[in-house]
């Protein structure tokens, strides 16, 4: 039995690039109105400057009773649209959604806490907006109050809780939801491990109990713990649709496409100035277990070619490898050598067991004589780093910078024998 | 109990009344929540609810009894006359101005949860007329202290207060929509509150209209019928009260309601794409 059928879904947002949405105020649209009725250019410019965006479009499936769906994307491709349009926070513009049941959505943990009020009272408000009567938030309330782990703190306002406090108690309510078909987006992307690894397992029972899941994550090892099946949307339409792990793998392949190479053919248009001129920046993964993608076990080598154009000149290259939020995880440089004019090559090795996953960016600057940086060219590449794990049966992103398999043992050093 | 749903674009669910009222505990809730709050962290709590409409009640009573001194109607202890206009536009104002306001306040809950959009214009109007409650009960002491006790009329009393509900939502709530999009309400309104409480007869009689020029504009205002009506409940035959203002009252805040439910209906499910 199908509990969701989507046809033909499509959400058009216009973009004003005239002016921040944010500022609109009735002056503007009094005014716009009153340039459109007298002066026909300005009509035509206006139009150029609102541009149609389709967040989501012809977006159709069916999901069956007790189907765990995955749902993977970009950003921007469209999956939070999904899912505002199916827990009916926006409407679609055009298409329609069949729902039989019971809907509770969790787009974000603790909707509607309210600061001053206490863990109690909130626990009751949030239950009510979340779809629960009273009766059955009175039923789960102790349940609630001990996943969450906030006995001595029922009496406090919100607003004195720890964030970890926080969270834990919003997830808590909506665990205790029991909806036909939950739907969930991203709340694993806060908390200590040792919460989202309690939530996962929550998770878990709620699809063991027959019940359907919608779940948006970037977490794709949380992904294919807990999904049966998976969508794969990018600019808003829905390119791929099946088992979690056969999307898994196509949506790993077209992420790791992004910038592993760049190249310039000709000397004069290439980025830089009278000294170095860049030929090609490029990652050359050693892919194991014949995936496309790279994963933390990958060895990768950077290589790097550009133009001297000034005859005995000491260079050096170097390095920095920054993660996308912009910490610099390390900086390496080359010997100085002396060089003639023409082209110049350089790699470097960054062996794989190394990096954690996550999204890097690398910069590469020319020095001269050691001192002088005679060109810096800053994000000349990005790359991601996929998680992938063996034997663990815990999902939480792995925390660190880098993740380096250094020699860490244990063993048994005395047995005790018992009598 | 089937939940079948269907969503697809500009139309809201055929049993929308139904949905409402299946879900009236969160009503219920979303009001209690916006009156708990409001005296957390206070020493007095909610003493103040009591406190806050004594303390204008006084003012406004020094001020007009023996400052700004209008011509009142006769037999009618001057205070209580001031007080009751002020206690129905009291109510009017503040549950026109919450109404106006409560989309946007709770635009975290609009952009992340759904709920039947109107609980958030019905539970400003819940509290402001817990407010209204208190102070007519304080109204009805002093009008014992006065020794002037409330006529027979109040038997009308509910009409009136029903027609407040009717005019304050039905105009709050199509600014509640505007608000939305155009933040610019939110600087009107206050203004709009200001200017109705010196065109409606809060401070005077409109005795002092009657026969004037533009009485029959004056009486157009609906909210004049309101606060007339409401005087003569409670303070009998000797308030002046001209039934022709209820005429537009009842058109012009009926319709008003009308179409503004429709308004809000048709944009509701698009809020969270303009908050």
């Amino acid at each position: 039995m199908h509990v969701i059928s989507a046809e033909n879904i499509s959400k058009k947002y216009i973009i004003d690039h005239q002016r921040s949405r944010k500022s609109s105020s009735l002056k503007d649209a009094f005014s716009n109105t009153f340039e459109q009725l007298f002066s026909r250019e300005k009509k035509d410019s206006d139009f150029k400057e609102k541009e149609e965006f389709w967040a989501l479009k012809d977006v159709s499936f069916t999901i069956d009773q007790g189907d765990r769906i995955g749902i993977v994307g970009h950003n921007g491709a469209g999956k939070s649209t999904l899912l505002k349009i199916l827990s009916r926070i926006t409407d679609p513009t055009t298409g329609q959604v069949t729902i039989d049941g019971r809907v509770a959505s969790l787009l974000e943990v603790g909707t509607g806490f309210h600061p001053e009020l206490t863990g109690r009272e909130n626990i009751f408000l949030n239950g009510a907006i979340l779809g629960m009567d009273k009766s059955e938030i009175k039923r789960s309330f102790d349940a609630i109050v001990d996943f969450a782990g906030v006995e001595k703190f029922l009496d406090t306002p919100v607003k004195r809780y720890s964030s970890g406090m926080y969270v834990r108690l919003g997830f808590a309510i909506a665990a205790h939801l029991e909806p036909e078909i939950m739907i969930i987006d991203e709340v694993l992307a806060v908390g200590d491990a040792e919460f989202q690894k309690k939530c996962l397992g929550k998770m878990r029972d709620v699809s063991e109990s027959g019940r359907t899941l919608l779940f948006v994550s970037h977490n794709l090892t949380a992904i294919q713990a807990l999904c049966n099946k998976s969508f794969f949307f990018e600019k808003g339409q829905l390119i791929d649709q099946g088992e979690t792990t056969h999307i898994v793998t196509t949506y790993l392949s077209r992420v790791s496409q992004k910038r592993l190479e760049r190249s310039w053919e000709d000397v004069n248009s290439a980025p830089g100035n009278d000294q170095v001129r860049v030929k090609s920046f490029r990652i050359l993964p050693e892919y194991v277990d014949n995936l496309i993608h790279i994963d933390v076990r990958t060895p990768m080598q950077v290589q790097f070619e550009f133009w001297n154009m000034v005859d005995q000149a000491r260079l050096n290259l170097s390095l920095h490898l920054y993660s996308y939020t912009g910490e610099c995880i390390f900086n390496v440089g080359t010997s100085s050598q002396p060089f003639d004019k023409g082209l110049i090559t350089g790699a470097l090795e960054i062996p794989g067991h190394f990096l954690n996953d996550g999204s890097y960016v690398i910069s590469i600057m020319v020095v001269k004589d050691t001192s002088s940086v005679i060109y810096n060219m800053e994000e000349a590449l990005t790359f991601d780093v996929e998680d992938y794990r063996e034997n663990v049966s815990w999902y939480g992103k792995w925390p660190g910078y880098i993740r380096p398999q250094l020699n860490f043992s244990l063993r048994q050093t005395e047995n005790v024998v018992n009598d | 109990m089937s939940y079948r749903i269907t969503i697809k674009a500009g139309g809201s669910e055929k049993d929308y009344w139904k949905d409402l009222w299946r879900n009236r505990q969160l009503l219920w809730i979303l009001a209690k929540r916006d009156i708990s709050v409001r005296y957390k962290q206070t020493l007095l709590g909610i003493a103040w609810s009591v406190i806050r409409p004594l303390m204008t009640m006084l003012v406004m009573a020094v001020v007009f009894s023996f400052i700004a001194r209008l011509p009142g109607d006769p037999g009618i202890p001057y205070p209580l006359m001031i007080l009751g206009g002020l206690t129905i536009w009291t109510f009017f104002s503040n549950a026109f101005g919450q109404v106006s306001n409560s989309v946007l306040i709770n635009s975290n809950l609009v952009s992340k949860v759904y709920f039947p959009r109107l609980f958030m214009p019905l539970s400003a109007v819940s509290v402001s007329f817990i407010d209204f409650l208190i102070s007519l009960v304080l109204f009805i002491c002093l009008s014992f202290y006065y020794n002037y006790p409330p006529s027979i009329n109040i038997i009308f009393l509910p009409f009136f207060i029903v027609l407040t509900f009717i005019t304050s939502m039905g105009f709050g709530l199509f600014f509640a929509v505007i608000n939305v999009r155009f933040r610019d309400i939110a600087q009107l309104v206050p203004f709009i509150i200001q200017v109705g409480m010196y065109i409606c007869p809060i401070a005077y009689s409109s005795r002092l209209v009657e026969g004037k020029w533009f009485y029959k504009f004056y009486i157009m205002n609906p909210v004049v019928g309101i606060v007339d009506g409401f005087k003569w409940c409670l303070l009998g035959d000797n308030a002046y009260f001209d039934p022709n203002s209820l005429y537009s009252t009842l058109i012009i805040s009926i319709l008003a309601l009308l179409l503004s439910v429709m308004y809000f209906r048709k944009k509701e499910n698009t809020f969270v794409d303009n908050i």
